[in-house]
């Protein structure tokens, strides 16, 4: 983990995204797919805290080496701030953070499932994939043809691509979800990574349980510092040998998880149970603070 | 980070030493607040913790708590609203695995504790009492009081004085209160704790507060309510310490909320603070400890003066001026 002043190379529009090229040597030589870095947002009243950005390319070698790329969404005021970074300015970032994908020994047919800008880091895990011998085929999927990050990339890394997405623009109209299971059996698929919104990896992974699949998921949950200090980005993730649950930290023990052991009624149903449990007989008055 | 030395002995700067009495002494007045240090290894690899004053530890219970559901935080202009509610591994786990962590950077380690009853808080500190890592004791009053069936133990004065008393009575460390800054009866509450037998007071714990998302319709946190936190949180941190610094003059404030800058440190030195510790600004910045630190000397070398414990309380009030009167 390094902090780096770090340089913007280039932005360019991406379709309804923005890819952020900045130069961080340091990073970039250490990065994972799957890790994310931790950049810090200007000082002013509408934004506090660190963005934090999956990483979509780090490049070790070549013309470009040192550098890492970002996808952004610009939805709120920090995200349209990086979206709108210059050439030639500087960002505060910190990593690479979290824990990456881990690649299959044995296994050889990853099959990578991708929707919205969430694809951002399977196409740096499909490089490492394919440079480790393994074949990929990717199924990625969006609202709309705009929102289909970087199709041709897909087709270029992987062995197939199905592309849908919900209004018929580009690919199949359908989710991912409704091509999944013909696709897994078509590539034989061995081990599945996802990441994306969060109620379509609950389905990869119900998927996955159900044919015993080994997979891993890409999670995002709302992060304060990304590097494991506040204890507020957590999911809450079963213990192996089932002897109950643990709320982990999704920026060091994630964002990459065993989809299996996530609890994702816990995480993102109406959650009430998870309140703490008051002693016997007395009223919880207002949740713990801490 | 080049130079490995305590900002205190650095060539040219003041030195920043802190003695808040009852033998806890801090390099600097610049702590890491309650909640922003992880379990202890996290902070090490983007701070030299020789540098910072000391470490609040995350606020231990008696028991594993899990903690409030996800989201636990959302900003808010100048500041976040969030809730982890005291999700931390138990004293037993806390003592084994995570005191040794923070203590090993070395940083005098401060150790916050929360209990929802008198009995519970004297167990947590004879859990504690024996290791030599403890450097003072915390004790979080913004809590819930089980035993007498009240939202908030530390807004009571009889509850306050009684649960610090049976603390402060068993621990061989200094005991310091953080009391809920927005507390209507702040005065006598510190009083009531420092005559009780707190060697010190942490102003304060913050304020409820509610995140509300427009777009489902939804509270921002998972747990409905949390605590308002960051910059917004200066000024009213500013007037609690300036009153409780009137009302107990003999003890030590830890002012924490807001503080974000060398300038907001001094601030609260000013008011009547003996140290600060930086919560929210730490999370962003891990050097900020350090950096505001650093900020404090410089400012003490360019006014003349020889240390932080020169500002403190310094603020010219009119005379005549009663906290009690204001409005």
């Amino acid at each position: 983990m390094k902090r780096v002043r770090a340089e913007v190379l280039s932005t360019r529009k991406l379709g309804a995204y923005h890819q952020l090229t900045v130069v961080a040597p340091e990073i970039a030589e250490k990065a994972r797919p799957g890790q994310f870095v931790a950049v810090k947002m200007p000082d002013r009243r509408e934004f506090l805290l660190r963005r934090h950005l999956a990483i979509h390319d780090a490049s070790r070698r070549g013309g470009w080496a040192g550098t890492l790329e970002f996808v952004i969404e610009p939805s709120g005021p920090g995200t349209s701030w990086l979206a709108a970074a210059r050439a030639h300015s500087f960002l505060d970032v910190i990593g690479p953070l979290g824990k990456g994908f881990a690649l299959p020994r044995r296994l050889t047919n990853c099959l990578l499932v991708a929707e919205g800008h969430g694809a951002a880091p399977l196409y740096f895990l499909a490089q490492e994939l394919v440079a480790a011998g393994k074949r990929v085929d990717m199924v990625v999927g969006a609202d709309t043809m705009e929102r289909v990050l970087k199709p041709i990339d897909a087709k270029r890394v992987s062995q197939t691509v199905a592309i849908v997405t919900t209004d018929g623009t580009l690919g199949d109209r359908g989710a991912v979800m409704e091509v999944l299971p013909a696709v897994a059996d078509r590539v034989r698929a061995q081990v599945v990574y996802a990441a994306g919104p969060a109620r379509t990896l609950e389905q990869v992974a119900a998927f996955c349980t159900e044919r015993g699949l080994p997979a891993q998921v890409a999670l995002e949950e709302r992060m304060g510092c990304g590097f494991g200090l506040c204890y507020t980005c957590v999911v809450p993730v079963a213990r192996k040998d089932g002897s109950g649950y643990d709320n982990l930290r999704s920026c060091v023990d994630g964002p990459v998880f065993n989809p299996a052991r996530v609890l994702w009624d816990r995480w993102l149903g109406e959650r009430p149970t998870m309140l703490p449990t008051p002693p016997e007989g007395l009223p919880v008055v207002r949740s713990w603070p801490g | 980070m080049s130079d490995g030395e305590a900002p205190g002995r650095s060539g040219g700067r003041r030195s920043l030493r802190t003695d808040l009495g009852g033998g806890l002494v801090l390099p600097t007045p610049v702590l890491v607040a309650a909640g922003c240090v992880g379990t202890g290894r996290e902070l090490g690899g983007l701070v030299d913790l020789r540098r910072v004053g000391g470490l609040v530890s995350r606020t231990i219970t008696l028991e594993p708590r899990k903690g409030s559901p996800p989201p636990r935080i959302a900003e808010t202009p100048s500041g976040t609203v969030w809730s982890t509610g005291f999700q931390n591994p138990g004293v037993a786990v806390f003592v084994e695995v995570e005191l040794p962590r923070l203590a090993r950077g070395g940083a005098p380690v401060i150790v916050s504790i929360a209990g929802g009853s008198v009995d519970e808080h004297v167990r947590l500190v004879g859990a504690l009492q024996t290791r030599p890592e403890v450097a003072a004791i915390e004790v979080n009053l913004s809590g819930p009081d089980e035993e007498m069936r009240r939202e908030v133990l530390g807004e009571h004065v009889d509850r306050t004085g009684e649960v610090v008393g049976a603390i402060a009575r068993m621990s061989l460390v200094p005991v310091f209160a953080k009391l809920p800054m927005a507390a209507s009866a702040l005065p006598d509450l510190a009083r009531a704790a420092v005559r009780a037998g707190a060697h010190g007071v942490t102003m304060g714990a913050p304020p409820a507060a509610l995140g509300v998302r427009t777009n489902d319709l939804r509270p921002a946190l998972g747990g409905v309510t949390g605590w308002l936190a960051g910059p917004a949180l200066k000024p009213l941190t500013l007037r609690a310490v300036f009153e409780t610094s009137r009302v107990v003059p003999e003890a030590p404030i830890l002012a924490v909320g807001g503080v974000r800058s060398a300038s907001d440190a001094i601030e609260m030195l000013l008011a009547g603070a003996s140290a600060v510790q930086v919560g929210t600004a730490t999370l962003v910045d891990p050097m900020a400890p350090v950096e505001i630190a650093r900020g404090i000397a410089d400012y003490l070398r360019d006014k003349g003066i020889s240390s932080p414990a020169d500002l403190q309380a310094r603020l010219r009030v009119p005379a005549g001026f009663r906290a009690t009167d204001a409005p």
